[in-house]
């Protein structure tokens, strides 16, 4: 099969997927169902996608989808707040740094293999289904409020903030990622520079 | 949508990114399948605070781990620059420079 009949089959199977899955969500809890799918669905088709693209650049930017995906869920949550700083820093921060990443690199095409991808999920999936009673029992424990009795949903981010720099909750941890943040920056560029010895011409060596 | 619908999503996020780690030979893929297991985590903080007690414990979490994804990312492309600069090949498998 060519290139171009796997990636229409792919993305036919994928659209269908997600026809499915919307209709399904409206059907089954109306317009919560609806919202839920649409962002569920973006974020696994953009994991999909960015496992089955050859090349860099597209896996790269189908990232977006599902980091978009995850902000979208979060709103559906309540969490404001995380739905902005997710796509703050993701979208604008992450995948920029990825995305420099796959400029500075050559790219390489024949790289992904159907066999290794496959093997990989029957792996994976098989291993999760190994664990999947221990899960099912540990959640039937969990305190969970049903979705009818849940509180309204209200913005957090005053909560959010006051709980930053609370000196009793997490001013400390505050600080301290603020440090870890600029270590890290810091050492990324330390790490990441060029030599003075790259730009010396050869004879003066 | 209970918190059993954010729990799937969430797994199957997770169990997708184990996959882009493993199947791919190319450290950006790597890369990319740790922020995609770290976004599963998560949703699963925040579903958990919202179908929970009521508190912030969940969110403040979510976004500590976005803190630490972000200098994850930084430092992890400069190591990328660097080990392509030195092997001059983005497969993990090249570099083995304490093999030999």
């Amino acid at each position: 099969m060519s290139i171009l009949h796997q990636q229409r089959a792919f993305y036919g199977l994928l659209t269908l997927a997600l026809l499915w899955s919307l209709g399904y969500g409206l059907v089954s809890h109306g317009a919560e169902g609806l919202a839920f799918a649409f962002f569920s669905s973006f974020t696994i088709a953009g994991a999909l996608m960015c496992i089955w693209e050859r090349s860099v650049v597209r896996s790269a930017f189908s990232l977006m989808a599902t980091f978009m995906g995850v902000a979208g869920l979060f709103l559906l949550l309540g969490s404001d707040f995380l739905a902005m700083a997710q796509i703050l820093i993701y979208v604008g921060g992450i995948l920029a740094l990825i995305l420099f990443g796959v400029m500075l690199t050559p790219p390489d095409l024949e790289e992904r293999s159907l066999a290794r991808i496959a093997g990989a999920m029957v792996f994976v999936i098989g291993g999760s289904g190994l664990v999947w009673k221990h899960v099912t029992d540990a959640t039937e424990s969990l305190a969970v409020v049903p979705a009818e009795e849940l509180a309204e949903m209200t913005s957090q981010d005053i909560s959010v903030g006051m709980a930053f720099l609370h000196p009793e909750q997490y001013v400390v941890a505050f600080e301290l990622a603020a440090f870890l943040l600029t270590v890290a920056l810091v050492a990324a560029v330390y790490i990441a520079r060029r030599r003075t010895a790259d730009f010396e011409p050869e004879e003066a060596a | 949508m209970g918190v059993e619908a954010y729990m799937g999503v969430a797994g199957m996020l997770f169990v997708l990114g184990i996959v882009c780690i493993i199947s791919r030979r190319n450290i950006l893929y790597v890369l990319m399948g740790i922020e995609m297991i770290l976004n599963a985590a998560n949703i699963n903080f925040v579903a958990c605070n919202r179908f929970g007690n009521g508190g912030v414990e969940g969110r403040m979490f979510a976004i500590f781990v976005i803190i630490l994804a972000a200098a994850e990312a930084a430092v992890a492309l400069a190591i990328v620059l660097n080990v392509f600069h030195l092997f001059q090949s983005v497969r993990p498998s090249d570099a083995d420079m304490l093999r030999d």
